[in-house]
């Protein structure tokens, strides 16, 4: 059982026992195969079961204490890794389960792809044996103190000298501070820098990565030449803190040539910027992956949150105690009955599968690329690139939105650090910026959108128009012919149906832009005026594109008892839930009418209902222990409020009866003595 | 302010007499001088500093808190400042602590039940601070339903006490502010039974440490529960749990100022009627709408002053970027939230004057508009913190990275703002007060009873149900008569068709909880409207100093509009605008940004905070952003020691491949 705390009542079994469905197979969905499945159930119970990964109450540590402590969880976790010959799989799981966020996250999810993305074959063989067994640690420094989203204004500065065959690598402004990159304000000792390369003819030939050392490996102090340290805490208690996200400063510091990452350009013993023929694109390929691996996160981040969130309503009871009796008492109604509470949590819910299953099949597209990329095939990088761009932004903004909806969703007691939902949240929300600010990256996707459309009057351009595109070629059909046929309620319950008003709502949308955007006269001028509307348009598009795959996952052959029928209802609830949240959109574009509209809310309303005695089943399946959840709301025995009384006890201010200060600044207080203090 | 004004040039660019919008910000002139001088009072004194807030442990920060807040009585009391300047100064030290609910809970809650023999008792004692007052009502097991309550108070006529008693785990009084660790007293929400018959909840003074020595008195268990979202933040209250075994006190103790229990043991009500409690409950909701609009207002203020520092892409030739505030896509989520400030502030003043208007009612015990009062107050506190809450996380996205950094303030103005969603009223559960009241007049309208107040709008209900609005180019949109028009017909039309689907059902209670979702989204219209409708109505006030009327017109515009578009699906179901109405609101909301855009910071300006308040490198007066960053990074203990704490244990042993052998 996933539960750690599997002594004492069950307080939720009264509501596990009303599910209409097989919980174990939908396990096996959730996770993705048996095989995952098993080995993510074992690692997550290795993990729970070690002291050394206990949960500390993070949030009353001190900044040192914090980050001293998430070393010794990377150390230990590293140790038992090799203890127990860990395949690359169950490594990764058990890292995944600490759930502590150190510099082994970086050097693991960005260092180490840099290099295989961007390294030489030779220079693979030479980095990541030290990589891959920590003999190095790594991080990635790109952004800068005055440079985000735009990679290109970077200002570091890597220039070549013929006569050293070094490169030199300097900052030479404040602002070209490197900043924020995880691991590096106290541990990394190496780093992949991103820096404009300047040949010895003064030539800017843009930016590109190096790997350099910055601290030493005896000593692990810093190397001439580099200024590096942290810059300070973060969002929340707890969450980020534990990494060290620093700040770099380069003095001049010179660098072997061949330390320039090469694959796609190098620079010559004689101080020549070459291309090599290994094409640029290639180097969207790890975008694309980082930006899919960030979805996955979003599904795990939300379902965390929903999953705390549903057992707590199903356990707190408020108001309505005229109809119901426990023991002859009257007893309250729990909080999950309430239809306010079920429109809010319920579509959650049905997000976090949504992004689950996203996540999913965007790593059949990662794989898909990867493939044609080799065999030097780009026709499909653009809307690939575009479509992670845009289901990272949607999916992360949602999530850290349910996140603190959720929070919310718990009442007072949400707002506990104990309830776990602060720290998810604070952990979670840099998601929107980092890897790409979200709105910067709906705007790429409109960009390609524009491009979509403005190609479509070609007809021999139409056989572009493959994967989450393809709905375009149908654009003659939902300008003109398109008609929503919805009647009743229950019309809203074909996927057909869904599929079409959410096709013609994006076209539509935008098409209109384009419309808008063909009356400026300079067009960057008018995409940047329009620029909110296009980004309604990405979004509008990205959403499709959930519901599609959705849609298309019910599909499949799903096994287990009554497995794909919760699935269905749960795509429905995705999918109307966003049609009235967005009805502005649907009826002014003409995709649906009110009447349709209100019919789609009553639709949605019915739906609730049919998830509700199956809501605790469903976040079960998520198989989280107690320990993952690290939520007290949340346990799986919904013995919340004996745990809740305990936990309190266990703060520092509850050391001692009467509180520090008390002399000092209370007692003289009222004893009208303060006029006479030294505070 | 020293040095060079990085954000000089933008300064140069309003278009209007920021002073005067500064009186306008205030409420009035002596407001502005008050505030603004206490404000300066408080930051230039080294112990109210709170730049290392986020880096305490919990207990210094606790301490710290007790720190300043003896440091501000001391202030307060040496020279001999006003209510209004204590107010002030309170407000400016701007981090919570258990004063907060001595002041705001305590005293008002002594003054609104009490008697006036207990008045007379208590008030003195607590105007000194010779007591600590708390406020504890909710319980482990019980928030909103105050009736679900299981704090017991027995009376025993053998000794004329009650005794106050929590019978079960969840019955623990949890959350108060102030009384986990300082309150010497509190006023003790419970069940009043006599000869075993429940009476329903009342209020209880209750004494629960020792005056002497502060610690807890017999029978009594208190501590703190726990620390809370962010770090700093609400941290520095000592939000408390306690449990009463039975514990003893005078029957002059409960609070008997509607209702009270004889010498021989008999419940009675008293002339005074239970209505006057509302009032409270209508002056502490006003005051957190006050809230709202301040705590939204400092989040813009950072958002908007970064956004004109921050610049990326659009380098041309190698010249410098563009401001990211000049990005219509900036425009469009940063511009309504200050216009929301703004429209949050004259609600806000507006709810100040409704509270008067209600005392003085009460007072000459005209109840008329009590309901509409209250659903009206409730209604705005759940629309204006929700918003703010909202706002002040978009504002933080609007950072960018550097939002994330505790230095720029703006994480731990979220995490002090957020509980307002749920305190004082889980905003949900007003909204379906508000929702109450309105199908209530809906239901009424036939009778030819006329709805008083921000409802007198439905007494035209026929026409609302039919009227087609008048615009017919973008322009059209700035017309007031115009606006308002749209925000009723869409108020009043969702209202209408909830309480038509309402009487579908036979049980209405059912119907109620069925549609309930519904209900909420008629209840938000309901409240846009009026705020929407204060907003126009102050503008049509007469307003001196150049521009500062057409910047108010700007923002009242920009608010409404903006909630059109974000709301778009209410108006055109309802059929209150077209689609191509929409499209035109839309172009003029865009045109709206362009004509805020060269006076986004004397705007902000016109809040008139110092950097002290405000708390935010990102959100310095002077601009200087990038400087002050970089030497902050380096005051955070990490950077104490080039090589931190832990390497020669965790670090060293991997890197070495030796940590097969180390002990962890």
């Amino acid at each position: 059982m996933a539960s750690s705390s599997a002594t004492g009542a069950d307080h939720l079994a009264h509501e596990r026992s009303k599910a209409k469905f097989d919980v174990e197979a939908m396990k096996i969905v959730w996770a993705g195969s048996p095989h995952e499945f098993r080995v993510s159930d074992r690692m997550a119970h290795l993990v729970a079961s070690d002291p050394s990964f206990r949960r500390e109450n993070r949030a009353v540590l001190s900044r040192k204490e914090l980050f001293t402590k998430a070393l010794k969880k990377a150390a230990h976790s590293w140790k038992r890794i090799i203890e127990l010959g860990l395949s690359d799989e169950e490594a990764s799981w058990l890292w995944f389960y600490v759930d502590e966020l150190t510099f082994a996250y970086i050097h693991w999810g960005m260092f180490v792809p840099a290099i295989k993305g961007s390294g030489t074959e030779e220079q693979l063989n030479k980095w990541l044996p030290l990589a891959t067994t920590m003999r190095i640690i790594g991080t990635y420094a790109q952004t800068e103190l005055g440079h985000g989203s735009n990679v290109q204004g970077i200002e570091t500065t890597a220039t070549f000298d013929p006569t050293t065959d070094e490169f030199i690598i300097h900052s030479p402004t404040l602002t070209s501070s490197k900043w924020w990159s995880g691991g590096l304000g106290k541990i990394a000792t190496h780093a992949v820098v991103y820096a404009r390369v300047i040949t010895h003819d003064g030539q800017d030939h843009g930016v590109n990565g190096f790997i350099v050392q910055i601290r030493s490996l005896d000593d692990h102090l810093p190397l001439p030449g580099v200024t590096v340290g942290d810059i300070g805490t973060k969002f929340g208690s707890g969450a980020f803190n534990s990494v060290d996200n620093g700040v770099l400063r380069f003095d001049h510091v010179r660098i072997p040539r061949n330390q320039m990452l090469m694959r796609v350009a190098h620079v010559t013993r004689e101080g020549k910027y070459v291309l090599s023929n290994v094409p640029r694109q290639l180097l969207y390929g790890t975008m694309v992956y980082v930006r899919k691996v960030i979805v996955v996160d979003s599904s795990i981040a939300l379902s965390r949150a929903v999953c705390i969130a549903a057992r707590y309503s199903s356990v707190r009871r408020q108001f309505g105690s005229q109809n119901r009796e426990i023991n002859g008492i009257a007893a309250e109604t729990p909080v999950i009955e309430y239809k306010t509470q079920q429109s809010r949590l319920f579509s959650l819910l049905a997000s976090a599968y949504a992004f689950r299953f996203i996540g999913e099949w965007l790593k059949s597209v990662y794989t898909d690329l990867t493939q044609k990329l080799e065999a030097n095939d780009f026709s499909t990088l653009a809307e690939a690139h575009a479509c992670t761009a845009g289901l990272k932004s949607l999916t992360t903004s949602s999530a850290v939105h349910g996140i603190e909806e959720c929070r919310k969703l718990c009442g007072g007691h949400g707002y506990l650090n104990s309830s776990g939902l602060p720290e998810l949240y604070a952990v979670f929300a840099p998601a929107c910026t980092y890897e790409g600010d979200n709105t910067v990256l709906l705007l790429q996707v409109a960009r390609f959108l524009m491009k979509t459309i403005s190609q479509l009057p070609h007809s021999d351009q139409t056989h572009k128009l493959s994967g989450t595109i393809a709905y375009m070629a149908l654009m003659d059909h939902y300008l003109i012919k398109y008609c929503c046929s919805v009647e009743k309620a229950e019309d809203w319950l074909k996927a057909d149906v869904i599929l079409k008003v959410f096709e013609a709502r994006a076209i539509r949308m935008c098409v209109a832009c384009a419309q808008n955007l063909a009356k400026f006269a300079d067009p960057s001028e008018g995409f940047s005026e329009l620029s909110p509307d296009l980004v309604e348009a990405a979004i509008a598009h990205c959403q499709l594109i959930v519901v599609s795959k959705f849609i298309e996952k019910l599909q499949q052959k799903i096994e287990g008892n009554g497995v794909k029928q919760q699935l269905e209802t749960l795509c429905y609830l995705y999918a109307l839930h966003l049609i009235h949240k967005y009805s502005g959109d649907f009826i002014s574009t003409g995709s649906l009418n009110p009447k349709q509209a209100s019919l789609a809310n009553d639709q949605l309303r019915a739906l609730y209902a049919e998830v509700r005695p199956n809501v605790i089943a469903l976040v079960d399946a998520f198989n989280y222990t107690d320990h993952f959840l690290g939520s007290i709301l949340g346990c799986y025995d919904g013995n919340v409020y004996p745990k809740l009384y305990d936990e309190a006890w266990k703060d520092p201010l509850n050391d001692s009866v009467v509180t520090d200060g008390y002399p000092e600044y209370i007692k003289p207080l009222l004893n009208q003595q303060l006029l006479n203090a030294r505070l | 302010m020293e040095g060079v004004d990085h954000l000089a040039q933008e300064r140069s660019k309003a278009q209007f007499d920021v002073d005067q919008m500064k009186v306008i910000w205030a409420g009035s002139r002596h407001t502005l001088e008050v505030s603004d001088r206490i404000a300066r009072l408080v930051a230039s004194d080294p112990v109210f500093r709170k730049d290392n807030r986020t880096l305490l442990s919990r207990k210094d920060l606790f301490k710290n808190t007790l720190q300043k807040a003896a440091h501000a009585w001391k202030r307060i009391t040496e020279l001999r400042l006003s209510e209004e300047e204590a107010y002030w100064l309170r407000h400016y030290v701007d981090q919570p602590a258990y004063t907060d609910l001595h002041w705001g809970m305590f005293v008002p809650a002594i003054k609104g039940s009490g008697t006036e023999e207990q008045q007379k008792k208590w008030l003195p004692l607590a105007y000194k601070m010779q007591i600590i007052g708390c406020y504890a009502q909710t319980e482990l097991g019980h928030g909103s339903n105050v009736q679900g309550l299981e704090t017991t108070a027995t009376f025993d006529p053998k000794t004329d006490e009650f005794v106050i008693n929590s019978p079960t785990l969840t019955s623990s009084k949890w959350w108060p502010g102030g009384l986990g660790k300082a309150a010497t007293h509190a006023v003790v929400y419970a069940r009043l039974i006599t000869d075993g018959q429940d009476h329903g909840v009342h209020g209880f003074i209750v004494q629960l440490r020792s005056l002497d020595d502060h610690l807890p008195l017999p029978g009594i268990i208190v501590g703190d529960i726990g620390m809370k979202f962010g770090s700093g933040a609400y941290n520095s209250m000592d939000n408390g749990v306690l449990r009463l075994d039975h514990v003893r006190i005078p029957r002059e103790q409960m609070l008997m100022r509607v209702s009270q229990v004889t010498r021989e043991g008999k419940y009675v009500q008293s002339n005074v009627p239970r209505q006057l409690l509302y009032g409270t409950m209508v002056y502490v909701r006003q005051t957190i709408v006050a809230d709202a609009s301040s705590a939204l207002s400092r989040a813009v203020c950072i958002a908007t002053r970064y956004s004109a520092v921050r610049r990326q892409f659009g380098s041309q030739d190698g010249g410098l970027e563009t401001q990211v505030i000049d990005y219509k896509t900036q425009q469009s989520r940063l511009f309504p939230l200050l216009a929301s400030a703004y429209a949050f502030r004259f609600v806000g003043e507006w709810l100040k004057w409704l509270y008067t208007d209600v005392t003085e009612k009460l007072q000459a015990n005209d109840f008329s508009t009590l309901p509409e009062a209250h659903a009206c107050t409730a209604g705005l506190k759940s629309l204006t913190t929700s918003a703010t809450a909202d706002g002040i996380e978009e504002c933080r996205k609007l950072c960018g990275g550097h939002g994330y950094l505790s230095n720029s303030g703006l994480p731990e103005l979220f995490a002090v703002y957020v509980p307002a969603c749920t305190y004082e009223g889980d905003n949900i559960v007003l909204l379906l007060q508000v929702a109450r009241f309105l199908m209530k007049t809906v239901a009424q309208l036939p009778s030819g009873k006329k709805p008083v107040g921000t409802t007198t709008y439905m007494g035209r209900a026929q026409h609302l149900i039919q009227c087609r609005s008048s615009a017919q180019k973008a322009e059209d949109w700035l017309n007031p008569s115009v606006i308002l028009e749209v925000f009723e017909a869409r108020a009043i039309r969702m209202s209408i068709a909830c309480a038509q689907d309402l009487s579908k059902f036979s049980n209405q209670e059912e119907g109620f909880a069925e549609l309930s979702s519904n209900l909420a989204e008629a209840a938000v219209a309901h409240c846009q409207l009026i705020v929407v409708s204060k907003f126009i109505d102050k503008v049509q006030q007469d307003i001196p100093g150049k521009g500062v009327k057409k910047q108010l017109e700007i923002l009242c515009n920009i608010y409404a509009l903006y909630t059109i578009h974000k709301h778009l699906g209410d108006f055109l179901s309802t059929g209150s605008i077209t689609a191509k109405q929409a499209s035109l609101a839309n172009d003029q909301l865009r045109s709206l940004y362009s004509q805020l855009r060269p006076n986004a910071i004397a705007l902000v300006d016109a809040f008139n905070f110092t950097d002290h308040y405000l708390g935010s490198i990102l959100g310095r007066y002077d601009g200087n952003v990038y400087p002050s960053l970089y030497a902050e990074a380096w005051k955070d203990p990490l950077n104490e020691s080039v090589v931190p704490d832990g390497y020669r244990e965790y670090v060293q042993p991997l890197l070495k491949n030796q940590l097969r052998n180390a002990r962890l």
